[in-house]
């Protein structure tokens, strides 16, 4: 696989590449029509942007509101290099940290350029009006995340994901308002549609009337999100879905590495078998809390009656140098070891805890309230419990994907024309995502990486037109979609999808969740297998195709889970190694690390589809790391 | 617990509603309101009834989709809490729960109990941004600003465009949603350009949706963020302000 990175040092590659891409000219740029699907932060601010270019910008969201885009639950934060905290920041060690934190498995031009890019968007944020928090001087704060030790990490309280899609949402909104984007709302992408191997527009169905209908445009972008919701219980919002990015894998695109999966350390533990999705509570917390089980698993006592010689500060005892703030999979792999161990806390034993008593008394209550009030009034509302009291009960859970779509240094696809932004794409995460990251990521995509490189595509078409949807590809395509709604509506069998959707996660969440195994994948894959087949014969989705339905919605992600959990499995199993969020327990250190195999995985797996019932193809891009020194991380 | 549930169905936004009532029985009290229609919709299904549609996303209370009468308050009974947070253990074992959708002639009904809030959209499109087109940015830290401006500009724009405080208003006015929009970008130094426009724009295009906003309070009670109606007031002096300015810079220009 060639991702086509720029020559020359990293730290030149991007501002070349920009000099060396092909530009559209300001006239020009009207006569070019791109679709983007999505409307979270990668796709807001790219819609935005490429509209304020000269673009003619189609935007399709499935929500009711561009706003509502899953980005919007972001709480802890967004890192940029900026150093204005005086504490030995640069690009360089934002790279740095993020291809380490990273496991080595990600592409070190890409992470170089959004470190580069990152004091940018911390400028275009301000300027647009997110409320940032300030000092007392009125300039920006910072605040300390996982996986690093300077303070780099912009919030807007714990709602920073809001803030910043409302900015992202608020600049769409101005060029909705020019008549530079046409918004498409509850409208929710069913194929991608190509032609000589060329994406050329999509296929959308409305989720209010049902209608199917065919957008032709010149380039496609799809900015859909993760799929952590293959294992039903996750922190991911109910609705989000694989559905756009597997079908373009149908067409064609590759996806890469599927297996790395991020398992959040800091989550409240499900409570009861209703559960419908696990509520995160921001990584931003352990900076000031203390992670900690009782020695004793038989141990009963309230947590404020056992004194500190009977508790474990187990991530302070393992890891002295990063403590509390060691990365997310390096913490979700303790905590579940405790668990394992018998030494889990809460009703169901399930969980660790998370103690802000040595804060408060440090700092005072009010302290830790203007920090993170919000989150432990949410915290409260959901457990019935208050944590300024009685320490939080964390335990891990799913919440974001590192892989994806398999994309260029340019954000396209192998498919010419399919670009893919954010978390829908595999690029810059490596094995594991470092907090606060993802947000930078989403909005480095879209407001400042595709708008350069989305000409390079677009030039040489000048004069052409899009694809007419009366064409025979989109006729076909649209005819393929129909005939799926009508087969799911069909089947009429007995069960709800939701029940094949739980089914699904608990195969997952066992055999292939925070540690997998060959025997666990192997039996993971029979099983999906078998449930599928279940699913086709025996789901029940009642109502119509063409009025608002909410079960055949979910129906349809649901057949998709089916198939791309399968997928999943298979990149785990080959990888016969553990890196960042894939932790295989044939290959661990002694003391229970992760290890990796360097010699024979320093790869991206690209997988492609070959049929319904064929083995996917593997494609490989090696990964070259001249800059950041390849060794076993250590966070002691 | 036990409860009983009468929801508002109604197949199509022209199809005739009616109150339909369900009993629930073994309702754990650690349950979410939402997670209660889960059940209640798997029970519809397994007895090959259309499930209630409700809109719902990311159950965390900041998405802003869910948007559930309950009891006729929005939300429900808990202060500042979006539907998705409130938990059954804030109901008494064998309640009688009544749940509708957002009523108001500006959220046309889909299905059930969804409605389509797009005209929040329009009132957002009318001015409720900055024009700061990407790459155009000074160093974040040219601009300051007192910390009690940044926060008092961050309670604004906690809003989550739920809705509660149109359904909550017997004029189903949207002035508490606007004035959060408005003054969230009003109060900042990067928003004092528009800020005449803004306020303006805004305003006119709420007055076409929505009704008229005679300080009930309905809404600030109602809001899941606890947003203040003294937003409202800042609106209105704002609104009022603009429009002398206006006037002055049309004489000026002739």
């Amino acid at each position: 696989m060639d991702a086509h990175i720029p020559e020359g040092p990293i730290a030149t590659k991007w501002d070349n590449h920009k000099f060396d891409v092909k530009l559209v000219n300001p006239a020009n740029k009207r006569r070019f029509t791109i679709i983007v699907v999505g409307s979270g932060l990668g796709g807001a601010s790219a819609a935005a942007s490429l509209a304020e270019l000269g673009y003619r910008v189609e935007l399709h969201t499935f929500h009711d509101s561009p706003r509502r885009a899953h980005s919007i639950a972001a709480q802890g934060g967004i890192n940029a290099a900026k150093n204005y905290h005086n504490d030995g920041d640069s690009v360089y060690r934002l790279f740095y940290d993020t291809v380490k934190g990273g496991d080595y498995r990600a592409r070190e031009a890409n992470v170089y350029r959004l470190a580069q890019v990152s004091v940018d968007i911390i400028d275009q944020c301000v300027a647009q009006g997110v409320p940032f928090a300030r000092e007392y001087g009125g300039l920006l704060d910072n605040r300390s995340f996982g996986g690093a030790q300077v303070s780099r990490t912009f919030y807007a309280r714990g709602q920073t994901g809001q803030q910043l899609l409302l900015g992202a949402y608020q600049a769409l909104a101005n060029q909705i308002h020019l008549g530079n984007v046409e918004l498409h709302h509850r409208s929710e992408m069913l194929d991608l549609v190509t032609k000589d191997g060329k994406a050329v527009g999509i296929v959308a169905r409305n989720l209010m009337t049902g209608a199917v209908t065919s957008h032709s445009a010149h380039a496609v972008v799809l900015a859909t999100g993760g799929y952590g919701n293959v294992f039903f219980l996750s922190t991911n919002a109910k609705a989000s879905n694989v559905t756009a990015i597997w079908r373009a894998y149908k067409k064609g695109a590759y996806m890469a590495n599927p297996c790395y999966t991020q398992i959040h350390p800091t989550c409240i533990p499900a409570s009861d078998e209703f559960q419908s999705k696990l509520t995160l509570m921001s990584e931003s917390l352990r900076n000031d809390g203390r992670i900690w089980v009782p020695t004793d698993a038989m141990d009963t006592r309230s947590p404020d009656q056992i004194p500190d010689e009977d508790r474990d500060y187990f991530l302070e005892r393992r890891y002295p140098a990063f403590g509390n703030l060691v990365p997310r999979d390096v913490a979700s792999r303790a905590a579940k070891r405790e668990v394992d161990a018998g030494r889990g806390v809460g009703p169901l034993k399930n969980g660790v805890y998370l103690d802000f008593a040595d804060a408060i008394n440090r700092l005072g209550r009010h302290v830790i309230e203007e920090r993170y009030g919000n989150l432990f009034q949410m915290y409260e509302r959901i457990t019935g419990e208050d944590p300024y009291v009685v320490p939080m009960r964390i335990y891990p859970a799913v919440h974001y994907t590192m892989g994806g779509l398999w994309v260029d240094y340019d954000l396209m696809s192998n498919v010419p024309g399919l670009y893919v932004l954010g978390e829908a794409n595999f690029s810059d995460h490596g094995a594991n995502r470092l907090g606060a990251s993802a947000l930078m990521q989403g909005l480095a995509d879209g407001y400042f990486v595709l708008p350069a490189t989305i000409g390079n595509y677009l030039a040489p078409q000048l004069g052409e037109q899009p694809v007419p949807t009366d064409d025979a590809v989109f006729i076909e395509a649209q005819q393929g979609v129909e005939a799926m709604t009508q087969q799911l509506l069909g089947v009429n069998g007995t069960r709800s999808v939701d029940y094949f959707h739980r089914e699904l996660g608990k195969i997952m969440w066992d055999n292939c969740g925070m540690a997998r195994s060959r025997e666990s994948l192997e039996k993971a894959i029979g099983e999906i297998a078998t449930l599928r087949e279940e699913f086709w014969n025996d789901v029940r989705v009642l109502g119509e195709g063409d009025t608002f339905n909410q079960s055949l919605e979910k129906a349809g992600r649901v057949a998709d889970f089916l198939e791309f959990g399968e997928l999943l499995c298979r990149d785990a199993l080959h990888r016969e190694e553990s890196c960042g969020g894939h932790f295989r327990v044939e290959h661990q250190t002694e003391d229970g690390e992760a290890l990796r195999d360097d010699e024979h995985f320093a790869y991206v797996a690209a997988w492609e589809f070959t049929g319904d019932h064929a083995n996917p193809g593997l494609h490989k891009e090696q990964l070259e790391f001249e800059y950041v020194h390849l060794a076993q991380r250590s966070y002691k | 617990m036990k409860v009983t549930l009468t929801v508002w169905r109604q197949a199509g936004p022209a199809a005739q509603g009616r109150f339909e009532t369900y009993e629930l029985d073994e309702v754990s009290e650690d349950m979410s309101f939402l997670e209660l229609f889960d059940v209640l919709n798997e029970r519809l299904i397994a007895k090959g009834e259309e499930p209630v549609a409700f809109d719902h996303d990311c159950r965390e209370g900041i998405c802003g989709s869910c948007s559930m009468m309950i009891d006729g308050r929005p939300h429900g009974p808990e202060l500042g809490t979006a539907t998705c947070q409130l938990h059954m253990r804030k109901f008494a074992d064998g309640a009688k729960i009544t749940v509708e959708p957002w009523r108001a002639g500006a959220f046309p009904l889909v299905r059930d109990l969804v409605v389509d809030r797009s005209a929040f959209d329009r009132i957002v499109e009318s001015g409720g941004y900055i024009t700061a087109p990407t790459g155009s940015a000074p160093d974040g830290n040219l601009i300051l600003i007192p910390k009690a401006v940044a926060d008092s500009a961050m309670d604004a724009a906690a809003c989550i465009g739920c809705g509660a405080c149109v359904a909550a208003c017997p004029n189903s006015a949207a002035n508490l949603f606007t004035a959060a929009k408005v003054m969230h970008l009003n109060l900042l130094p990067q928003g004092q350009p528009e800020r005449w426009e803004r306020v303006t724009n805004m305003v006119d295009t709420m007055e076409q949706f929505f009704g008229s906003c005679t300080n009930h309070g309905e809404c600030e009670a109602a809001c899941p963020k606890e947003i203040s109606i003294d937003f409202i007031a800042l609106m209105n002096r704002d609104y009022i302000k603009a429009q002398f300015k206006q006037r002055r810079l049309a004489s000026q220009r002739g």
